[in-house]
Formats: C-alpha cells, sequence, structure tokens
C-alpha cells in the first residue's frame, strides 16, 4: 500500500472528461513530477486529490483511506495540502495573517506558533514583511507566502501546482532549492511543473499526462534521457 | 441656524441607527457575495423579539439584547444552512448564484405576511418605557436619548464585528473566504460554516438595530421594507463589504434626511439621497470605503 494512491479515476467538469482512467501513486518521502502541456489534465489531477472536485470513477487512498468522496477541509485535517497554481494569496490581507489562515485545520492550529518559526526560518524575507498586505509583495514573495502558507498546515503531503510561474530564473532556481528543502525535511511533494528540466532533477520519479492520461512514468533521471520527453518536453 | 445644529446631531444619531441595519447586509454581502433580500424581513423580526419581550416582562427595553442576540443569530444561522446552502451546494460553479436573491426574496414575503398573520397589521409602539420621548437639553439643542444609546449600539457593534473580523481565528477565516472562498477551502476552512457564522453575525446585528429601535419607533409587519431600501443605498454608499462605510453611509443617509426639510420640502430629501446614491455609482462605484477590485 502506497502513502497516497490513485486508481482509475475518471473526472469530469460538467460533460467534459478531462481525466481518463488516471491511476498513480506516491509513496511517503518521495518528490514525484506530474508533467504535461496546458491543458493535460495537472491541475485537475490535484484539485480532485484536494477535494475540489469529486472524480465519477475510480477511487483515491491516502494512508490506506479512501478521501474521494470528502471534502476539502477532511482532505487538509488528514495531511494533504495543495499549494495552488497562480498563488491565489488573500491579497487584502497581511503575510503573517495569510500565513496563520494557513494553520487553520485543528492539527495545525496548536502548532502554529512554533510552525511559523520554522517557516520564518526558510523565508526569512517574510519577517521583514509580515505586516505587509499580501497583493503589495512581488512575485517571488507572493510566491514564499503561498508555499508558508502551505507549510503552516502541516502537510504530510504537500501539492504544488506551478510553482515557478511567471517567476525570473533566479527566482524560479530559489523557489526550486526550496521545494527541495522543504522535501529533505521529510515533507513528501507531489509538483506540477512545465519547466520539465528543473522539476525532473529534484525529483525521485515522474508521470507524464497527456490529455488527461499517463503516457509515462518512471524514475525521474530516467525519465531525463527518454528521447520523447528530450524531443516533446525539454526541446532538445 | 440652531436648529441646523439639533437636525445635524439627530441625523447623524439616527443615521448610525440606519448604519447598523445595514451592518449586516454588507456583512453577508462581503463573505457570501450574494444580496439578502430578507434582511429588512429580519430586522422586523428582532423587533418584534424585542418589543414582546419587553411587552410581556416588563424589563427595561435595553435588557431584551440577552434574548434577541442569541435567538437572532440562530436564527440566521439555521437560515442560511437549510435555505441557502443547498443553492451554494448545487450551483458550486458560481461565484454569486443569483437564485439565492430569489430564494431570499421569498423568506421575505414568508416572514412579512407570517407576522402579519401571527401579529396583525397594528403599529404597535411600547407605552410607558422609560425611554419614550426623553430628551437631554444642552441649552436649545434637544437630543433624543434613545437615539443616542442607539449610536453607541451601532459604534460599539461595529467596532466589535471589526475587532472579531482582525483578530480571532474564525474572524481570519471569514475574510479569507470572503477574499477567495476556493483558495480558503484549500486552507482547510468549511466555507458553509463560515457561511453560517457570518450569516448568523449579521442576522444578530440586524436584531441589535431592532431592540435600538424599538423604545421610539413603531413596529409593524412590513417595517423592514423602509429600512431594506435604505440598507441597500447605505451599502452600496459606504462600499459593499466595508463595516465603516456602512456605519458612515447610514450617517449621511441620516443627515440629508433630518437637515434636508429645513431648506426644502421634506419629499425632496429623498430625492437628493437618490441623486447622491446614483452620483456615487458614477464617480465611485466601489462606494467611499468600498475596495476597487474583487467583490
Amino acid at each position: 500500500m502506497s502513502f497516497l494512491e490513485v486508481n482509475n479515476i475518471d473526472v469530469y467538469y460538467g460533460d467534459v472528461q478531462v481525466i481518463f482512467d488516471l491511476t498513480l501513486h506516491v509513496d511517503e518521502g518521495e518528490v514525484v513530477s506530474i508533467i504535461g502541456g496546458n491543458g493535460a489534465g495537472k491541475s485537475t489531477l490535484l484539485r480532485t486529490i484536494s477535494g475540489l472536485i469529486s472524480p465519477e470513477r475510480g477511487q483515491i487512498l491516502f494512508e490506506g483511506v479512501p478521501i474521494h468522496r470528502s471534502p476539502p477541509e477532511v482532505i487538509v485535517g488528514r495531511g494533504i495540502v495543495q499549494v495552488p497554481e497562480g498563488r491565489r494569496l488573500f491579497t487584502l490581507m497581511s503575510v503573517r495573517d495569510n500565513l496563520i489562515v494557513g494553520a487553520y485545520n485543528q492539527r495545525a492550529d496548536r502548532e502554529k506558533e512554533r510552525t511559523l518559526e520554522e517557516v520564518s526560518s526558510l523565508f526569512p524575507r517574510l519577517r521583514e514583511r509580515e505586516s505587509q498586505l499580501a497583493m503589495t509583495l512581488s512575485g517571488g514573495e507572493q510566491q514564499m507566502v503561498a508555499i508558508g502558507r502551505g507549510l503552516m498546515a502541516r502537510p504530510k503531503l504537500l501539492m504544488l501546482d506551478e510553482p515557478s510561474l511567471g517567476l525570473a530564473p533566479l527566482l524560479m532556481k530559489n523557489i526550486f532549492q526550496t521545494v527541495r528543502k522543504i522535501a529533505d525535511q521529510g515533507t513528501t511533494v507531489v509538483l506540477v511543473e512545465q519547466d520539465v528540466k528543473n522539476s525532473l532533477s529534484l525529483s525521485d520519479r515522474a508521470y507524464i499526462l497527456e490529455h488527461g492520461r499517463t503516457v509515462m512514468e518512471g524514475p525521474a533521471e530516467e525519465l531525463l534521457e527518454n528521447p520523447h520527453v528530450k524531443v516533446a518536453y525539454l526541446g532538445l | 441656524m440652531i436648529y441646523v445644529l439639533e437636525d445635524l446631531i439627530n441625523g447623524i444619531l439616527m443615521g448610525s441607527i440606519y448604519g447598523l441595519t445595514a451592518l449586516g447586509l454588507t456583512l453577508i454581502f462581503g463573505v457570501l457575495k450574494v444580496i439578502n433580500f430578507a434582511h429588512g424581513s429580519m430586522l422586523m423580526v428582532g423587533m418584534y423579539a424585542a418589543y414582546w419581550a419587553v411587552a410581556l416582562t416588563g424589563v427595561h427595553p435595553y435588557l431584551a439584547l440577552v434574548l434577541v442576540i442569541p435567538v437572532m443569530y440562530l436564527f440566521g444561522h439555521a437560515m442560511q444552512d437549510i435555505i441557502i446552502k443547498p443553492i451554494f451546494k448545487a450551483e458550486k460553479q458560481v461565484r454569486e448564484p443569483i437564485t439565492v436573491i430569489i430564494v431570499t426574496t421569498g423568506v421575505w414575503y414568508i416572514l412579512d405576511n407570517l407576522s402579519l398573520l401571527v401579529f396583525g397589521p397594528q403599529y404597535r409602539t411600547l407605552q410607558d418605557n422609560p425611554l419614550r420621548g426623553k430628551m437631554l437639553e444642552f441649552g436649545d439643542i434637544m437630543i433624543s436619548v434613545p437615539k443616542l444609546w442607539g449610536f453607541a449600539a451601532a459604534v460599539a457593534t461595529a467596532l466589535a464585528v471589526y475587532l472579531f473580523l482582525q483578530k480571532t481565528r474564525m474572524g481570519r477565516a471569514i475574510r479569507a473566504t470572503s477574499l477567495d472562498r476556493e483558495a480558503a477551502s484549500l486552507m482547510g476552512i468549511n466555507q458553509y460554516r463560515i457561511y453560517n457564522v457570518a450569516f448568523g453575525i449579521g442576522t444578530a446585528t440586524a436584531g441589535i438595530a431592532g431592540v435600538a429601535l424599538v423604545p421610539f419607533y413603531n413596529v409593524f409587519p412590513s417595517v423592514g421594507v423602509l429600512f431594506d431600501i435604505k440598507g441597500f443605498i447605505i451599502v452600496v454608499l459606504g462600499g459593499l463589504g466595508s463595516i465603516g462605510g456602512a456605519l458612515l453611509g447610514g450617517m449621511i443617509v441620516g443627515v440629508i434626511e433630518s437637515v434636508g426639510p429645513q431648506v426644502m420640502t421634506a419629499t425632496w430629501t429623498e430625492a437628493i439621497v437618490y441623486a447622491l446614491f446614483l452620483l456615487v455609482l458614477f464617480v465611485k462605484p466601489s462606494g467611499l470605503f468600498g475596495v476597487k477590485y474583487d467583490w
């Protein structure tokens, strides 16, 4: 039994099927990348795991417990936390309040002071900015708040949806290093990315999604060498 | 001149009570992004609750708060949970389900007609209560005591709601949900629970307004409609979702209504209020204190 198991799910938006019979698993302590172009179903997959959408068929197990019919707050309570695409900060709230809201679930609320310390040491910049409104931050700082807010929920499994989107190359590198650091501290990570090279180089395994189906999976370093991946995603 | 000052003061006092009636409307809109057309009816329910609590027991009118606040909170909480929540669940992809307007309009008609059925059409006033007609005199200026208390209640309630939203765990969760309900869900916040609480608080503030009004205002089944229309104007003037804006918007309307008749026919004051409402919509559509984006 794996940490997270997604078994044969079909997901629809209204009448449109977006994910087809998708199966994947994530083991504890792994960093798993999910790679694919626009419209491949990556974000939909994360939204389904988070409980924002329910799969029409198939099941999702976390630590052996079915979660595909649970609402988002129950799934967060179990320890699956998503940092959504585009950051989605609470723009008119202070940086500090954004982080504290991250610790809303019961389990995290008890330890929020300690977690806040940890997040501040991971992102010292945020300490300086704590009373500023989130909307006044730069893109890179906003992404730090988004990841920090996710960490405040004390995730067992952290899912990041395109954390490097719209960032300058140097900041991108910074974010990828942070993700590696988070994983090294023992959090399991699922990383959805369009920056294939960077995300594969920090991952243990990866899945490649095309048109809502997994077309390839395997250890990250093998996929980096795979001819199809090289042509379609690395532009080599 | 002295009359203008007196009218100004009484206008501010009465206006703050208008603001208090609109506070719940703006809070509920800010969080749920839907307009509660039953808000005036909830004020009416609060006024009847205050009226009967005092009329039957003979206690001081303001002691009714002890009963009215929890009863109205539970009433609002239950109304959202039973009647409005199913719409949100059915229209998950819609940010501002328009159906809620129709449903709350239904609730408004049902509540107003139920009270007509149960209490009859007569205007009720709290006879011989200690506040009735009581005035404070400062030289030539007369100030109504129950309106002064209403002003205090409005300011205290607005401040309490503001601090609750800023400083508590639930308050932060309410603000987060109002800014981005899906992101809030991803932080483990149950949005429907937040809606219940916001609706409960909004209804409880209407109850407080009811208690403030009952010592000097008539209670009758359609009393809410008067405040409903003012409430919408106030909320737009002050900025949708803004607590301080509701209070200030209320005061502006109150002052126009009370000072206006000094210089023009009283019926014209209403036209002035609507003209100002349109002007604000033209010049600053987000209202005096509204935030430019989102909502």
